[in-house]
């Protein structure tokens, strides 16, 4: 039996004797291994940026709008004024604050579209009513200044805080803090900064916002076309992910019996925010598992590209093999020896298109502006995949060149 | 006395040629005994390869029995065979068949390789091979860095390497001049007054006449078997 040392070096010295050929058969698993480990990894970078945004927009949480939505879609964050669009109230708010088993925070909000101007630069962008409750519900910080509190929300202070695109675009070179900014003719004082967001998993800019107390904007921004009393979304922040799914239901049986409606006809939706992400995640995944088995083809075509120069090869050497087993080779150490051969390519091919692969994803993701994903395990499968490659197109050949007789080969020219 | 080293019965090797069986061995009765060195000799079609074929385990008889150093060909598998020839059977072939890419080293070293024996002993039996057979200057040079004679003489070390009981050559000066084929000539008298059993294939009457006997065939049978050692002192290096 041939030792596996004399087998390796054997395999490399044959490889070597053709560096250009050798080289260029690797080459189409390189490009396969590459293109696979690359698109996979675009693809887990694009998963992990959807989740990550939509986790931006807190997390735990359960977003109430009104209007009914079957069959699932976005979160319809921002709904439009119309008829049955004001079924949600500060109450309902309220009855879920008391009612609610779990809600550790339960946000009501109004939105409405104006026009904000500031020292002559004016930028047309959301004004959301909040209580103060809403930053924890969505997990937002404050950059500079402060939040306002409930006294002040209460009060109806003519008071905003503002989101970072909104301070930028009206005041590029001051500190917005203090200064005064005019929303639908009244004048309202800057008490803060919002900390970035960047965009959400839908695409919207989540810092392109201005916070003003729930009753301020009411009174003073959208109250005259609405009932007094509606919200456009409450917010319902779970302590847990667990909780959740529980919570919806809880929260659905008691707006149904608030709003006499049966399920079915809800004048309302829950949408819960985890659930979404989920759905969004496993889409993207579909996305990431596509990607690679188109780049699996290639993988295949190099495969085959192996196949085919070893096949060659064991043409070639014909009267080589014929002398080995004059001299006592046996089948398995020729199977064995060729068979090495072809691993070899594909392994070594697979290396270095992981190192291409890994380098393409980087310059991908940062061109595209996502996260590198390489998850360790996509890598070792990826060399554990070329590999198999190997051994099953090197199979057919190194079998031939095993099974050739002696006697034949040694009178071939 | 000891028993021979090749003995066949009765050895019969058929061919399928198309519709056609083609008898290659039509019945060959053979001893060789230890340290023996002979010719077998014969045209083309005479199924002198053929014979060479099966003393040298690369090929099986059709019926009949030969048996080679105490084993039973016929009875042995591919990978029996394999081992066979590794151990027992040493190839010269006419066109010397080294590996062009290996040292005359590394080329010593290939059938030890199939022994399975280890790297260090390896390299020190072939070395030592190469010296007798007056290559010991030569081990670092590859194939077509030496002349016919040379490459021929590293194919016996090569053959010699793990230790046969049989030397086999295949028209081992065919591709060499007259000068350099006395010399390979003189190597394998050397050899077999070392004590070295060696059996030569050709179809050179010259060739044949520098061993100790003869043994001619046609038409797959033995139709003649000399001691050449009665009829003459042809080799003059004794």
């Amino acid at each position: 039996m041939m030792r596996t040392s004399d087998l390796v070096s054997s395999a490399a010295r044959a490889l070597r004797a053709n560096p250009m050929r050798s080289a260029l058969t690797a080459l189409g698993v390189i490009i396969g291994v590459a293109s696979v480990v690359a698109m996979v990894a675009l693809g887990s970078g694009a998963q992990a940026q959807v989740e990550r945004s939509i986790a931006s927009l807190g997390s735990n949480l359960l977003i109430v709008v009104p209007g009914s939505m079957r069959g699932g879609g976005g979160v319809r964050a921002a709904a439009g004024p119309g008829a049955g669009w004001d079924s949600l109230t500060i109450e309902d708010a309220n009855a879920i604050r008391q009612q609610v088993e779990g809600a550790v925070v339960v946000a009501p909000s109004q939105r409405s579209r104006a026009q904000v101007i500031a020292e002559g630069l004016n930028w047309n962008t959301q004004v959301e009513g909040v209580t103060p409750d809403y930053l924890v519900a969505r997990d937002w910080e404050i950059a500079q200044g402060r939040f306002f509190e409930d006294s002040e929300e209460r009060q109806a202070r003519r008071i905003v805080v503002l989101g970072a695109t909104v301070a930028n675009e009206l005041f590029p070179n001051v500190d917005p803090v203090g200064q005064t900014v005019r929303i639908n003719g009244g004048a309202f004082e800057v008490i803060g900064v919002l900390a970035s967001k960047g965009q959400s998993g839908f695409g919207m800019d989540q810092d392109d916002i201005v916070l003003a107390p729930l009753t301020t904007v009411k009174r003073r921004i959208s109250g005259r076309n609405r009932r007094a009393d509606s919200v456009s979304q409450i917010s319902v922040k779970a302590a847990n992910e667990g909780e959740l799914n529980r919570m919806q239901q809880d929260v659905e049986t008691l707006l149904r019996q608030r709003h006499r409606t049966r399920e079915g006809e809800d004048d309302f939706t829950v949408q819960n925010l985890s659930s979404i992400t989920q759905a969004a995640a496993q889409t993207t995944q579909v996305f990431t598992y596509l990607l690679g088995g188109i780049s699996a083809v290639s993988l295949l075509v190099g495969g085959i590209g192996i196949m085919n120069i070893m096949l060659v090869s064991v043409t070639e050497r014909t009267r080589e093999i014929g002398l080995r087993k004059a001299l006592g080779a046996r089948q398995s150490d020729i199977l064995h020896q060729f068979g090495l051969e072809a691993v070899t390519l594909s392994v070594a091919g697979g290396i270095i298109g992981l190192v291409l692969g890994v380098l393409g994803a980087w310059g991908m993701t940062s061109l595209f502006n996502l996260p590198l994903v390489v998850a360790p395990q996509n890598a070792a499968m990826a060399i554990g995949f070329s590999a198999l490659v190997g051994v099953v197109f090197g199979a057919y050949p190194a079998w031939r060149a095993a099974q050739l007789d002696p006697i034949e080969a040694l009178r071939r020219e | 006395m000891a028993p021979p080293l090749i003995e066949a019965h009765d050895v019969v090797k058929l061919y399928q040629m198309g519709e056609e069986t083609v008898r290659a061995l039509d019945g060959v009765d053979l001893s060789i005994e230890r340290g023996g060195f002979c010719a077998i000799i014969g045209p083309s079609g005479s199924g002198k390869s053929t014979l060479m074929n099966i003393i040298g385990a690369l090929d099986k008889p059709t019926s009949g029995r030969i048996v080679i150093d105490g084993a039973e060909i016929g009875g042995m598998d591919d990978e029996g065979l394999a081992g066979f020839r590794n151990r027992t059977i040493g190839f010269v072939f006419q066109s010397f068949n080294l590996l062009p890419r290996l040292t005359a080293l590394e080329n010593v070293e290939l059938p030890m390789i199939y022994g399975g024996i280890a790297p260090a002993e390896r390299r020190e039996r072939a070395a030592a091979l190469l010296h007798r057979v007056g290559l010991g200057d030569r081990v670092a040079h590859r194939p077509t860095q030496l002349s016919g004679g040379q490459q021929q003489r590293v194919a016996v070390a090569r053959a010699l390497a793990c230790r046969p009981a049989l030397l086999l050559a295949d028209e081992p000066t065919g591709a060499l001049d007259t000068n350099t084929g006395k010399e390979i000539l003189a190597l394998f008298s050397e050899l077999s007054r070392e004590g070295a059993t060696i059996v030569l294939v050709t179809h050179d009457a010259e060739v044949a006449a520098a061993t100790k006997r003869t043994i001619e065939m046609r038409d797959g049978r033995i139709i003649a078997d000399t001691n050449n050692e009665r009829i003459s002192r042809h080799d003059a290096h004794v």
